[in-house]
């Protein structure tokens, strides 16, 4: 179901939204400038609905039906690089077409915002949701959000311009396939005021110009080289440590926008992951994206059962909140993460970098992965609940880690 | 033709390069009102490393598959931004557009994106060391055809290009500088997707002496291995040397082209044949439709 204001501004508006809706009410009350998008289920009705927007009028952007997702990203590293806020959206096979050029934006440090529909890659074919797609380009430079729900996901589209503008690192805005993208849920929708007192006009620090002829991108050496003018400019290396350096330093930065958006519209995006009952927890269940509000179902039924759980939904995977999560699970026995993406060989990789983060603290949990819900297998909260059961039984033996992650599925 | 340069002497290119004495004419045409996107390729390393460049227009470099694409993004970020009068052009070598960039120019040429896009043909991967691409000739030895020759005529990108419907496209030639002056200077004023092909012998690759540059593309089109033309809205006009040449009615064999040159050292008389037929067919079909001649 489609829901279009016909209203160039108004008053903020409760909204049945699906979740694909959501993040096209983002971008246009963003403001976008240049939209380029192709489509892929379920990614498809984000950009027919921008489109639409574009058509109506109702957004003066420039809407480029690419050929594909390579150009897609293509067109808007370029249009960025003349001083244009860019839009584009994709899932799985698109996520994995655009590689080169998610590389591309992020090195060329330019702010474009990607919505990532959550989707299985193939082979063999799946539609249907995991999180394989975003985590497969999670060294790519690019920030990554996760929403839990519809909300989220309009919220973390406006923030992550803010965020990409000032920091001038690309941010990823992933929500899970079907189960967000295409499941309506009432969304608070802010005004066009409200969103243009909080995200002021895109303020470019590399355009293209004939009167300021510059070359973008060049071919660097290994070594940092002299100018014309005699002056020692960075290598290859020192540009990607600048690149590391903006992302470590971009978690504050997320911090601080996410508070700004919570002091104007009421819901704080202050934390990098979101807490439930980890207060007194010493059990924590550890999820990303929508898979996090079925958590808390599962934490429900463990309460009644006289277990002190917690649940960290983690929200935002690059940068990867180290400390915070260190201080989050500093208490906790036994932390079960569920995954719904593998890395082939070793294990889900939010537990890795859990894993990571609480080497050398003083935290002492027993630390168990499962990995769920690949391509669209539902996960029900009894599952989880069975699993930190399962769980709770090998917190006896006091092994902390185990080599490899178990499966909830029919093997 | 105008004094200002925008190509700066002491670049990297290799001695006898068509592509930097093409590049400076196109960019002259261009007079400055130009911003630009080149992917992988001879360009690039004409441009230099950073932190220096010898050219002095603003350009963003991009990868291999995206140089179409990424002067759709020019385009709809200078229009979004409300700024005209200005040419985007796409500049890239025949690897990235024959190959690897033939799909996003195909889409943005059905689009009509409003740019100008300049394929330098030196009939190969040059700036890898000569590897074959789609438009490198038949018998030619390259990188990746290293003993027996290419086993495959080139494709021709411009008549690929035309079926698109865009409202100009046009061939030129280094060793015509006027010619190719001309052609960019009408296309910077047609609105739509502009296409141009430009022929760019290259010393090191096809094995002639760097100082035969301007003879061997001269050759070229005195055998007719290219014909200068030029398409506005679907009418076919001959140019410079090849509307002389047509008028005359002599075509010289394409031997005396083929004989100058290292890369065809291995070429067998069966491939001359058939190269020469496909000239001549081509050179008729093009005769008939030419409406100056």
């Amino acid at each position: 179901m489609i829901f279009v204001s016909r209203k160039k501004t108004g008053k903020a508006s409760t909204r049945i939204l699906d979740g694909n809706h959501a993040a096209a009410q983002g971008a246009k009350l963003s403001r976008v400038q240049v939209i380029a998008a192709y489509p892929i289920t379920p990614q498809s009705p984000v950009t027919e609905t921008l489109s639409e927007f574009v058509e109506r009028g109702e957004l003066g952007a420039q809407y480029i039906a690419v050929e594909s997702e390579h150009s897609a990203l293509a067109v808007c590293t370029s249009a960025s690089m003349v001083g244009a806020r860019t839009f584009t959206a994709t899932s799985a096979h698109g996520l994995a077409y655009m590689h080169e050029m998610l590389h591309w934006a992020a090195g060329a440090r330019l702010p474009v915002v990607l919505a990532c529909v959550n989707r299985a890659i193939g082979a063999p074919w799946s539609v249907l949701n995991d999180q394989q797609d975003s985590i497969s380009q999670r060294d790519t430079g690019w920030i990554q959000i996760y929403a839990r729900n519809n909300q989220e996901i309009v919220d973390s589209v406006i923030q992550a311009y803010k965020v990409a503008e000032s920091v001038y690192v690309p941010v990823m805005v992933c929500y899970d396939g079907f189960v967000l993208s295409h499941t309506e849920m009432p969304v608070r929708l802010p005004s066009q005021e409200e969103v243009d007192r909080f995200l002021p006009p895109y303020k470019p620090h590399t355009i293209l110009d004939p009167s300021n002829p510059k070359n973008y991108n060049l071919v660097t050496l290994a070594n940092p080289r002299v100018n014309a003018e005699g002056v020692l400019c960075h290598g290859y290396m020192e540009l990607r440590y600048l690149l590391q350096e903006a992302l470590q330093n971009s978690r504050e930065r997320i911090a601080v926008v996410g508070r700004e958006f919570g002091e104007l519209f009421g819901r704080s995006y202050a934390n990098m992951f979101w807490e439930d009952r980890l207060d007194d927890a010493d059990i924590v269940i550890v999820a990303m994206g929508s898979l996090a509000m079925e958590a808390i179902v599962a934490a429900d039924m463990l309460r009644e059962a006289g277990h002190k759980v917690g649940v960290l939904g983690l929200r935002v995977f690059r940068p990867f909140p180290k400390s915070d999560v260190v201080r989050a699970l500093g208490k906790a026995r036994l932390v079960v993460v569920f995954d719904k993406n593998i890395s082939y060989g070793i294990e889900g990789a939010t537990c890795s970098e859990i894993k990571s983060a609480l080497y050398g603290s003083s935290a002492r949990a027993v630390i168990r992965n499962f990995i769920v819900g690949l391509g669209g297998r539902d996960v029900k909260a009894r599952e989880l609940v069975d699993a930190v059961n399962k769980s709770l039984v090998s917190l006896k033996e006091g092994v902390l880690n185990k080599e490899y992650p178990e499966w909830i599925c029919a093997i | 033709m105008p004094d200002q340069e925008y190509m700066m002497p002491g670049n990297r290119t290799c001695p006898g390069c068509a592509l930097s004495l093409a590049y400076r004419h196109i960019l002259k045409a261009l007079e400055g009102q130009v911003i630009e996107t080149v992917p992988a390729s001879c360009l690039t390393v004409l441009h230099g490393m950073y932190p220096v460049t010898s050219v002095a227009i603003p350009c963003v470099n991009t990868p291999f598959a995206s140089t179409a694409a990424s002067a759709t993004g020019l385009v709809a970020g200078l229009k979004a931004l409300g700024k005209e009068g200005i040419t985007v052009l796409a500049i890239a070598g025949d690897g990235g557009t024959h190959d690897i960039g033939i799909q996003a120019l195909s889409a943005a040429a059905e689009r009509q994106t409003d740019f100008l896009y300049i394929c330098y043909d030196n009939e190969g991967y040059m700036n890898t060391g000569n590897q074959r691409s789609g438009s490198t000739p038949l018998g030619a030895i390259s990188g990746t055809t290293p003993i027996l020759g290419k086993q495959q005529n080139q494709k021709d990108i411009t008549a690929i290009m035309e079926a698109h419907g865009i409202p100009y496209v046009a061939t030129a030639n280094a060793s015509y500088p006027l010619d190719l002056y001309e052609k960019v200077r009408k296309a910077k004023t047609i609105r739509g997707t502009r296409f141009m092909h430009v022929f760019t012998p290259c010393s090191p690759g096809w094995l002639f002496p760097f100082t035969d540059t301007i003879r061997i593309g001269k050759l070229a089109v005195e055998t007719g291995w290219v014909i200068l033309y030029e398409v506005e809205d679907g009418i076919l006009r001959f140019t410079s040397a090849s509307e002389t040449i047509a008028r005359k009615g002599n075509l010289k064999p394409l031997r005396e082209y083929l004989t100058e040159q290292g890369r065809f050292k291995n070429i067998t008389e069966e491939q001359i044949n058939e190269l020469q037929g496909w000239i001549n067919t081509r050179w008729k079909r093009y005769l008939d439709r030419a409406v100056n001649l």
